[in-house]
């Protein structure tokens, strides 16, 4: 039997201290490793801090109410068996800007016992600390400098999200989303397997992801739209189009322009959350998803209500060609209000979008496909495409986007010249 | 303060407790009127004469058994063997009789002689005149072995073994003995038997030695701090039995550990300090424990190219250190 202490986690990269809400266990209640046992509420998260051991509660040390700063004790934990495990994985550890030296693979993982010693005395999650050793080896030192740096770097914060917020793409260091518990398991590495460090890029799609589908309570629906009119109007024009303007007439111009009428009719999906209250967008500034390779863009065109499908076209054609030559500036990525993702383009006809933080919804176009559809009581070959709209639920309830997604529907439905001019 | 070599340091030593205590008086080959081989006892003979600095037979087996016989009477004998080499006649003596009469007579008994020899190469000695010979009494409890590596701690040291109740192994490196110069105190002072001392604090990379390769540590880490690497030198001083204690906080203070001798590599000193060090402190350590020491082979070449090839010198331990420190 050792006691062991139990201490104020750290509950995001910038977090110092923590309000102890609630005590979820009393001394003498007996908890398993990883139960929550208090609700922490600090100036970024609200979370439960698990256990770091399976043991009974002696006493608790940090009352109700009470602040407490990073690393301070808050319990003390009788734990049966030997000495306490590494509670590496629920550390929500800050993170280093450093990369490994070129080469750093041979040695990297090759810890020596003193660094595994003061891996687990100070929590350190050791992919996360730079080794300066033979290829790329941590050693001593440089643990020992990556704790003290983690110690001296402590600095009061208060970022809550900004409700003049206008774009998913602000600078990832601005307001760098942690979840509040990572219980990230080590994964194996098998011979002839290839390790790709994420950076860049994808690090920041992975976090907005992450915080995205962490935050957002996300609901999902789907209509299916005859858009058997649209293909016979757009076969029509698409080649004489691209004789006079040199690009092409693509079907997304054309449902870009019927989600931004939508919208203008119903601008409660083009809003976002901001905590206390509901930000209804004035202006219709639609993201898209480029892909390019291994890498996603979600370049913005802005005010589509404003604009003809020839206008829309040209700026897909635009921020398409720029993003293909890695030419897309952070203003053509900035001020999405709604997103709409091409799926169909890569031959889906159902997804889940996960949506573009801080937004209210998504909607998927998926793939026109030729149908059987009965019309009269008579089976008819028709274009058929699916619509899918993730939604924020906080901010949007079924009945107003079943309104909206039908207004989409009526306005695809009867495209034509006379409805929908290319000019 | 006067500034004394090695020799001159050991030479006030054995002075001033012939001074100090009549029991005490030195025996060996040429040490009275010629003053010894390398004049550690220069003018010892003729301040206090015949009987109290005795010039004995070529036997080094006489030379340790008459002062074990008369220390066991109660003498302060100083016995030299004129060079280490030559201690092996010598060795039932001392391992057999002067080591184990205390235990053997349940206290009794006991031994205060302390002998004095010569170590090391570096001299253009050959086979017979630099031999390393502590590992071999290294594992006889009831000896102390000690092994100064400056002048000063020479003094301090060689009194406090004269002054021991128990028989001591007293090691000088015949190369200190003009190569070392220090400020040695005029005035009595001794020094602690089996305990190191820290020469030098550092943090990157301990280096643990004793007698002659002290000095050359010390060049390299000189060296080095230029180059930002930074070295913690412990001195043994005892070689047996040795300060665990020392050892421990030493190598778990940087992780890093180069352990340093003149001796042959396989079975010397360094060995019981690797396994010291691996007994207490695995969780401390960042790197192997390493060691440098000289090649296994019977002795020192006398050819001069070999004996520079065979033994450890400054640029010897700087490139071992700058390597655990990149490590």
């Amino acid at each position: 039997m050792a006691v062991q202490r139990i201490k104020m986690p750290q509950l995001g990269e910038s977090v110092t201290e923590g309000t102890i809400s609630t005590w979820l266990v009393k001394a003498g209640d007996k908890v398993e490793k990883y139960d929550p046992i208090a609700e922490v509420m600090t100036d970024k998260v609200n979370a439960e801090v698990p256990s770091s051991f399976s043991g009974t509660i002696t006493e608790l040390v940090a009352v109700e109410g009470e602040t407490i700063e990073v690393g301070q004790l808050m319990c003390y934990i009788e734990v049966e068996g030997l000495a306490a495990e590494p509670a590496v994985e629920q550390q929500a550890a800050s993170e280093t800007n450093v990369t490994a030296p070129e080469g750093a693979a041979d040695m990297k993982k090759r810890y020596s016992p003193v660094v595994m010693r003061l891996a687990q005395e100070h929590q350190v999650d050791l992919n996360k600390v730079n080794g300066t050793g033979k290829g790329g080896r941590i050693t001593r030192k440089d643990i020992e400098a990556y704790i003290a740096k983690g110690q001296s770097e402590a600095k009061p914060v208060s970022e809550p999200v900004s409700a003049s917020e206008t774009s998913h793409s602000e600078p990832a260091e601005a307001e760098e989303f942690t979840p509040p518990i990572i219980r990230r398991r080590q994964v194996k590495v098998n011979p002839g397997d290839r390790e790709i460090p994420v950076t860049g890029l994808r690090k920041t799609i992975a976090q907005n992801m992450v915080r995205s589908k962490t935050e957002i309570p996300h609901a999902w629906m789907m209509i299916e739209v005859d858009v058997t009119n649209l293909v016979a109007y757009r076969n029509a024009e698409k080649d004489s189009f691209r004789e006079n303007e040199g690009y092409n007439l693509s079907y997304f111009a054309f449902f870009l322009n019927a989600v931004a009428k939508a919208l203008k009719k119903f601008p409660e999906l083009n809003s976002c959350w901001a905590g206390d209250k509901i930000i209804q967008r004035n202006d219709i500034n639609l993201s898209i998803a480029v892909a390019h390779e291994h890498e996603l863009y979600v370049p913005v065109i802005k005010n589509v209500d404003e604009k003809s499908i020839k206008g829309i076209a040209k700026e897909i054609a635009q921020l398409s060609k720029k993003a293909r030559t890695n030419s897309l500036t952070q203003e053509d990525m900035e001020g999405g209000t709604f997103t709409v993702n091409n799926t169909g383009s890569f031959g889906s006809v159902e997804s889940m979008g996960v949506i573009n933080y801080p937004q209210a919804a998504i909607l998927q176009v998926e793939s026109i496909v030729k149908r059987p559809v009965i019309i009269d009581d008579m089976f008819a070959a028709r274009d058929m495409v699916n619509l899918c709209l993730s939604l924020d639920h906080r901010v949007l309830d079924g009945v107003i986007c079943g309104a909206f997604m039908s207004h989409v529907k009526a306005i695809l439905e009867n495209i034509s010249s006379d409805t929908t001019p290319i000019y | 303060m006067a500034v004394l070599t090695y020799i001159q340091a050991v030479n006030q030593a054995l002075r001033e407790e012939l001074e100090r205590d009549e029991k005490v008086f030195i025996l060996g080959e040429d040490v009275g009127q010629r003053g010894g081989v390398f004049l550690a006892t220069d003018g010892l003979y003729e301040q206090f004469g015949e009987e109290r600095v005795l010039d004995t037979p070529l036997a080094e087996s006489a030379i340790a058994g008459v002062g074990i016989g008369a220390a066991m009477y109660g003498m302060k004998p100083v016995a030299e063997m004129q060079f280490a080499d030559f201690i092996m006649p010598a060795i039932n003596q001392i391992i057999s009789e002067a080591a184990r009469i205390r235990y053997r007579s349940n206290n009794d008994w006991n031994c205060p002689i302390t002998i004095r020899a010569p170590y090391g190469a570096g001299v253009h000695g050959g086979l017979y005149h630099s031999q390393s010979i502590e590992a071999i009494f290294a594992n006889q409890p009831g000896l102390k072995i000690v092994m100064p590596s400056s002048p000063y701690d020479a003094k301090g040291l060689l009194k406090s073994a004269i002054r021991d109740e128990d028989p001591v192994l007293f090691l000088e490196h015949k190369r200190a003995y003009r190569l070392l110069k220090e400020e040695v105190p005029e005035e009595d002072y001794t020094l602690p038997i089996g305990k190191a001392e820290t020469k030098r604090s550092g943090e990157d990379v301990t280096v643990i030695t004793y007698g002659l390769c002290v000095h050359f540590a010390k060049q390299a880490a000189e060296k080095l701090e230029q180059e930002g690497i930074s070295t913690e030198i412990l001195d043994l001083r005892t070689v047996y039995p040795l300060d665990q204690q020392a050892i421990i906080e030493a190598a778990s203070k940087t992780g890093k550990v180069l352990l340093v001798t003149e001796d042959n590599k396989e079975g010397s000193i360094l060995g019981e300090v690797a396994a010291i060090i691996s007994e207490h402190c695995l969780y401390d350590l960042d790197a192997p424990v390493k060691r440098l020491a000289g090649p296994d082979t019977p002795a020192t070449p006398f050819a001069a190219p070999l004996e520079k090839a065979f033994l450890v010198n400054a640029d010897k331990i700087e490139q071992a250190i700058r390597e655990l420190a990149e490590f």
